[in-house]
């Protein structure tokens, strides 16, 4: 029996490091002063009841606008009569994995478009309607909708010559000081993240969660308005929503973010 | 548009005590904040929320403005029989809204 029991216990452990191991290797949850360059999600920055409030589909606010865009699929819109689910069918199928490659390139507009442009494009040469307006929520719950059918899938930015010159201006604006505080989006997250900014966590800046519910906002936000919120904080003055900058940007940080997992709807303090 | 999402275990055994978790999505406009040219806007939250299983009230709660965005309660009860376990939030501007669940005593 106890000879049983220790075989048991030593091989559990065995378990555990080969965990550890692969955690360490890929993403996310190495312990701090462990590995140099370890990627961690804000998730890991958070506190436990936070985390609960995230994991848990009835507590998570972020549900209610999935819950809306999921009304909002199937509801006809425009001149054209047609609704979202009238082309693309049902989400849970067809948007797997779609707001993992966002922002992507569009052909048409020879530049990368990010979630909430696409469902407008789609709300204006599919539907005939009228776009909807940043951060309504329509737009939010349509994009959290979309997002959510991700859930779980890593990060799959695909960078080719065409994007590639985006991705380099996305990263020249992370990496450029600005602002009246003359601060790089790099300072904090890349040279400082895991210390605290007055009461909060500095956390790696990867948008792996968007759109997401912050508790300060008490709703769901996009991930510009959180780009600009950082903008404001560094007394820069923000881009407007929809601006190539902030497209940019994301298109750099997602690409940074790769083969990390969507958690949309996510819970931020 | 689904505002508000109650969740129950869908079946439960005879005397179990199960959680019930209620959300309602509701901007809780406090009545003390002012718009950017100074106007008071005016309040606007859930004053009252009741649940009940069976038509038989089990637990009831009075909101305030100091309550966030989107209440979140969840509170337990005990299983007593099948039946329909529903949320009712009343508040300002006659806003009513009802989301109920149902349970299956195995």
């Amino acid at each position: 029996m106890i000879r049983g029991f220790t075989v048991l216990r030593s091989s559990g452990i065995a378990l555990l490091l080969a965990a550890a191991a692969i955690s360490a290797s890929t993403a996310g949850i190495a312990p701090l002063g462990v590995d140099k360059t370890p990627r961690r999600s804000g998730y890991d920055f958070m506190g436990r009841e936070t985390r609960a409030m995230q994991d848990d589909d009835a507590a998570n606010p972020g549900m209610l606008w999935v819950l809306d865009g999921e009304a909002l699929w199937s509801r006809k819109a425009g001149a054209a009569g047609r609704s979202c689910f009238d082309c693309h069918g049902d989400a849970r199928s067809s948007m797997k994995g779609v707001a993992a490659r966002y922002p992507a390139f569009d052909a048409a507009r020879a530049r990368p478009v990010n979630l909430e442009q696409r469902i407008n494009i789609c709300r204006s040469e599919q539907q005939n309607a009228p776009p909807l307006a940043y951060e309504s929520k329509d737009l939010l719950a349509l994009t959290a909708y979309v997002g959510r059918q991700s859930r779980g899938l890593p990060i799959a930015i695909a960078i080719d010559e065409r994007t590639l010159p985006f991705l380099d201006a996305g990263r020249e604006t992370f990496n450029r000081r600005q602002g009246q505080l003359n601060l790089s989006c790099a300072q904090c997250h890349d040279g400082n993240w895991g210390k605290r900014l007055a009461g909060n966590v500095i956390p790696q800046a990867h948008p792996t969660g968007y759109p997401l519910y912050r508790l300060e906002w008490q709703g769901v936000g996009s991930l510009q308005r959180r780009l600009r919120n950082c903008l404001v904080g560094t007394r820069t003055q923000a881009y407007d929503f929809g601006a190539t900058e902030l497209v940019d940007l994301e298109l750099f940080l997602m690409w940074r973010a790769r083969g990390m997992k969507i958690e949309t709807p996510a819970v931020r303090p | 548009m689904a505002r508000a999402i109650v969740n129950v275990p869908a079946s439960a055994r005879r005397g179990e005590i199960i959680e019930i978790k209620a959300l309602v999505a509701h901007d809780m406009e406090t009545g003390f904040r002012r718009t950017q040219l100074g106007a008071l806007i005016p309040r606007n939250i859930i004053t009252d929320f009741v649940c009940t299983y069976n038509g038989a009230e089990i637990f009831r709660a009075e909101f305030y403005p100091a309550i966030a965005a989107n209440p979140y309660l969840a509170f337990t009860t005990r299983v007593t029989e099948s039946g329909t376990i529903a949320c009712t939030w009343t508040g300002d501007n006659g806003y009513s809204l009802t989301e109920s669940a149902a349970i299956t005593v195995a």
